[in-house]
């Protein structure tokens, strides 16, 4: 790599703010998906917004690809390095700059973690986007991601919360995409940019709006015999017109997984148990919760537990977010999916992954987010045992297809990143796929935010077609156009 | 068949036809129900009218799942009268596309891909959000004649580039919205309101925000200003409605009435988002007052969305039918003044005369870098001008 961009690197950070090393640079060769690993040639963790700035303008005067990475938890290689690019680490940039309950707004830097913010709000508001890493993930890697979390069906995304981004885009330039204010004259580019995996640019501050915290939750665990009766209730509290805070399902293996890490004394032969937690004013809660409950007795329910006190429902939520870290206690491996299927296909499609498991000879363990549908699949193998990665993985494909053939998605909340540009091209087809390509050169037209990720096949940029001009030969009288 | 303004009228019964029409027809100027075609700047230039009208047809719906597929030129009263008949909604209630209208534009009223395509909503934004919320996947006609999808037909999905955001409150000048896939909600059983009135704008903000920071759930929270007197409004939903809106009401510590038949009021607060001409005012909770205070010297009507800081104002003298020189320049002038006095709060001039249009910037100014990414986007969908051009501006 070029000294002199080693050089300006160095003058933008600060010494001891840049990685060469090759051992040093090994930290950063992975993101919470650990099958993808990629040194950079350098490591940089800017200070400032204006140190982001200097890099991303020291990168582009070098014609060198970068890759922007927050706390690196995320689960689809989004911030896998590139080999000859420099990674940019957020996690310095991690200020609160303001605390604006009178307007209900919040702005930060992109490395303040998820759960700081419902911290800094509290306990009067609360930031409901809850990913299951959220004590670790940046709001950086949020925006990128448009990270969901176990809230989402009641609260929305990300995206429904981010009403203003400042980006540095890859030409260097700074812009602000919306605000604090809504509806702002002009394209949603906020809103194009959230998700968008860091492949536009990157957010250097980031005004989320923050809401009022419910005045009471309640929480229950209904167990089923199979996961199609537990996702049956789940309509029929759906379409009872409940919103529940939060509803999680969790199959057999998990459940037994869960209670080897949280113990919570669950039956572990039950086929499937049901989180169900209502949020919101105290009145109206009781008499929904008691209809909860009757939904899950009548879909046959072969037991109702409420949670009695903060602790119980402390211990409910351990089972459900130990399900992915207790896998390891059951098998050496496992590797997660996220696809998303329409909730009313349940019952068919996880019938289609035991098929599925059964003729790959593997386990599936399966953990979701009942209400929008979204699974995911820990498809468990032994790495040690020669060709059973290789044999995990395409099971864990062929689950995926199989969701989106009954008109799901390849992707809920991880993101596309490296592990699922494959997929592209089951959900989207060539028009799509240019039209993203589009939106992606009209910020990065020279191509080095993030390369390699997202799209199914590498793209350049074409000049921008442009309204017609005349070419300089036909200037010069030297050609005619026919 | 031609329009009012004497162009062609293309009228596509696909999407590949409407993106045959942007490639070969010219430039066109695009509309759905025609109840909001003078929203930004007149379009410059265009040879046709691209209808969407025959892209009419609620193409499925997904009642256990709560979404539905409809095309952009379903008039959205239409579309919701078939959701209701399944005990659902479509959480999105601009003017022009409720139950029973508000009689501006055309007999149909709003299409869907013209909400979304204008972003335009109603007192529904404080629970469920703004079209691009609701919105899940889209399919689009582009300028180069190729028909693109993005989003999916699932609630949860983050698969791909969100085009439907790129899409919404682009005004056309992106492609044309030909269908649209949307997530749904139950239809509550009921409604009550607790309504304050107050004669001092500032004091009624601020009791709006108070409400806004209270763990309610309230399903529309809104202030209206009209002469010297307004109105704080705070609906809620569902079985415990009532019990709901008495707690809003105490809190509230004003004057304070509960309505159970409250559609009109509802239906009030969209019709004041009307008229001859109108500035959406994008501010914050906090500067609400100083909006109501501003529409009250300027003898303007006002309603406003508390939890998000956005405000319609309605200013007097605004008559389509007898727009003469004179009324727009008052108008013009009254503009100036409130943006001035509302500054730096962006005011877009939604409806008003062509020639006042032309006078003030409807957009009230875009910041230069963000405008110069608007344009890169525009050259990179739209490169030869074909959708709605000068819509945003020259050249976009």
């Amino acid at each position: 790599m070029d000294r002199s961009l080693i050089a300006e690197l160095r003058a933008a950070c600060g010494e001891e703010h840049i990685l060469v090393d090759r051992h040093a640079l090994r930290a950063y060769e992975s993101d919470g998906l650990l099958q993808y690993a990629v040194v950079p040639r350098a490591a940089v963790l800017p200070g400032s917004a204006e140190a982001v700035v200097a890099v991303v303008r020291a990168c582009r005067d070098h014609g060198v690809p970068w890759v922007a990475r927050g706390s690196g938890s995320g689960l689809s290689g989004g911030a896998l390095p590139v080999a000859e690019g420099v990674l940019i680490v957020l996690s310095r940039l991690r200020r609160i700059l303001e605390v604006d309950l009178e307007d209900q707004r919040v702005v930060c830097e992109p490395g303040v973690t998820n759960v700081a913010i419902s911290a800094a709000v509290g306990p009067t508001h609360f930031y409901p986007p809850d990913p299951s890493s959220q004590i670790v993930c940046s709001i950086g890697g949020n925006v990128a991601e448009n990270s969901g979390g176990a809230h989402c069906f009641k609260y929305g995304f990300t995206t429904n919360y981010v009403t203003g981004l400042e980006v540095v885009l890859p030409d260097a330039t700074v812009v602000q995409l919306g605000g604090r204010e809504a509806d702002l004259p002009g394209y949603d580019l906020h809103g194009v940019f959230v998700g968008s995996e860091g492949t536009l640019g990157i957010a250097t501050k980031v005004t989320l709006r923050v809401v009022p915290a419910p005045e009471s939750v309640r929480t229950l665990v209904a167990f089923f015999d199979s996961p199609a009766a537990a996702g049956q209730a789940v309509s029929e509290i759906v379409a009872a017109g409940v919103v529940p805070g939060a509803i999680e399902l969790m199959d057999r293996l998990s459940i037994d997984a869960s209670e080897q890490m949280a113990a919570a004394g669950w039956p572990r032969d039950a086929g499937a148990a049901l989180l169900v937690e209502l949020d919101g004013p105290a009145s109206e809660l009781e008499a929904r919760f008691g209809e909860v409950t009757s939904i899950c007795e009548l879909a046959r329910s072969r037991e109702v537990r409420v949670a009695r006190d903060a602790a119980e429902r402390d211990v409910f939520w351990k089972m459900r977010k130990a399900a992915f870290p207790a896998m390891g206690r059951i098998s050496p491996h496992y590797y997660v999916q996220d696809s998303v299927i329409p909730r009313t296909r349940l019952a068919e499609v996880l019938s289609r992954i035991d098929e599925l498991a059964a003729e790959a000879g593997l386990r599936v363990a399966n953990v979701f987010h009942a209400g929008d549908g979204n699974l995911h699949p820990l498809v468990c193998y032994d790495g040690a045992v020669p060709g059973e990665a290789e044999r995990a993985e395409r099971l864990a494909g062929e689950i995926v297809l199989a969701c989106v053939r009954a008109g799901g998605s390849i992707t809920g909340e991880h993101g596309v990143g490296v592990d699922k540009k494959r997929y592209m091209p089951s959900m989207f087809e060539e028009p799509d796929l240019a039209a993203f390509q589009s939106l992606r050169c009209a910020f990065d037209p020279t191509g080095l935010a993030n390369p390699g990720k997202v799209m199914p096949t590498p793209r350049l940029c074409g000049e921008v077609p442009g309204p017609y001009r005349r070419h300089p030969l036909e200037a010069a009288g030297l050609a005619e156009r026919m | 068949m031609a329009s009012a303004a004497g162009l062609a009228v293309v009228t596509p019964a696909t999407a590949e036809e409407a993106a045959a029409a942007l490639r070969d027809a010219g430039p066109v100027r695009i509309r759905g129900g025609g109840t909001k075609g003078e929203w930004g700047r007149p379009v410059d230039g265009v040879a046709a009218e691209l209808r969407t009208v025959w892209l009419g047809a609620l193409v499925a719906h997904h009642a256990g799942d709560l979404t539905a597929v409809v095309q952009a030129g379903l008039p959205l009263r239409e579309a919701q009268a078939s959701f209701a008949a399944a005990g659902q909604r479509l959480a999105l209630d601009p003017p022009d596309g409720g139950a029973s209208g508000t009689g501006a534009g055309g007999a149909d009223g709003a299409t869907l891909g013209g909400v979304v395509a204008t972003g335009d909503s109603g007192p529904l934004r404080h629970r469920f959000g703004a079209p691009r919320d609701l919105v899940l996947g889209v399919q689009v006609a582009l300028p180069d004649g190729t028909v693109a999808r993005a989003g999916s037909q699932v609630i949860k999905n983050v698969a791909g580039y969100d085009l439907a955001k790129l899409m919404a409150g682009a005004c056309g000048t992106l492609g044309v919205i030909c269908e649209l896939t949307v997530r749904l909600h139950p239809l509550p059983e009921g409604w009550c309101t607790a309504v304050a009135r107050g004669s001092d704008p500032r004091a009624l903000a601020a009791a709006g925000s108070a409400l806004a920071r209270l763990p309610l759930e309230a399903e529309a929270l809104d202030l209206r200003w009209e002469g010297d007197e307004g109105l704080v409004l705070a609906r809620f939903a569902g079985r415990a409605a009532r019990e709901h809106a008495a707690a809003a009401a105490r809190a509230l510590a004003l004057d304070c009435d509960l309505v159970a038949d409250d559609a009109p009021l509802w239906e009030g607060q969209r019709a004041r988002q009307r008229g001859a001409c109108v500035m959406r005012v994008s501010a914050t909770q906090r500067r609400l007052g100083d909006v109501l205070a501003a529409a009250r010297d300027e003898g303007a009507t006002a309603v406003a969305r508390v939890a998000f800081g956005l405000a319609w104002l309605r200013l007097p003298g605004g008559d389509p039918a007898g727009a003469s020189p004179a009324a727009d320049e008052a108008l013009a002038a009254a503009v100036a003044r409130l943006r001035e006095r509302l500054a730096p709060s962006p005011c877009v001039l939604l409806s008003g005369s062509a020639a006042l249009r032309a006078q003030v910037d409807p957009w009230g100014g875009i910041d230069a870098p963000r405008l110069a990414l608007m344009r890169r986007v525009k050259e990179r969908f739209d490169p030869a001008g074909r959708c709605n051009p000068g819509r945003y501006g020259e050249g976009l």
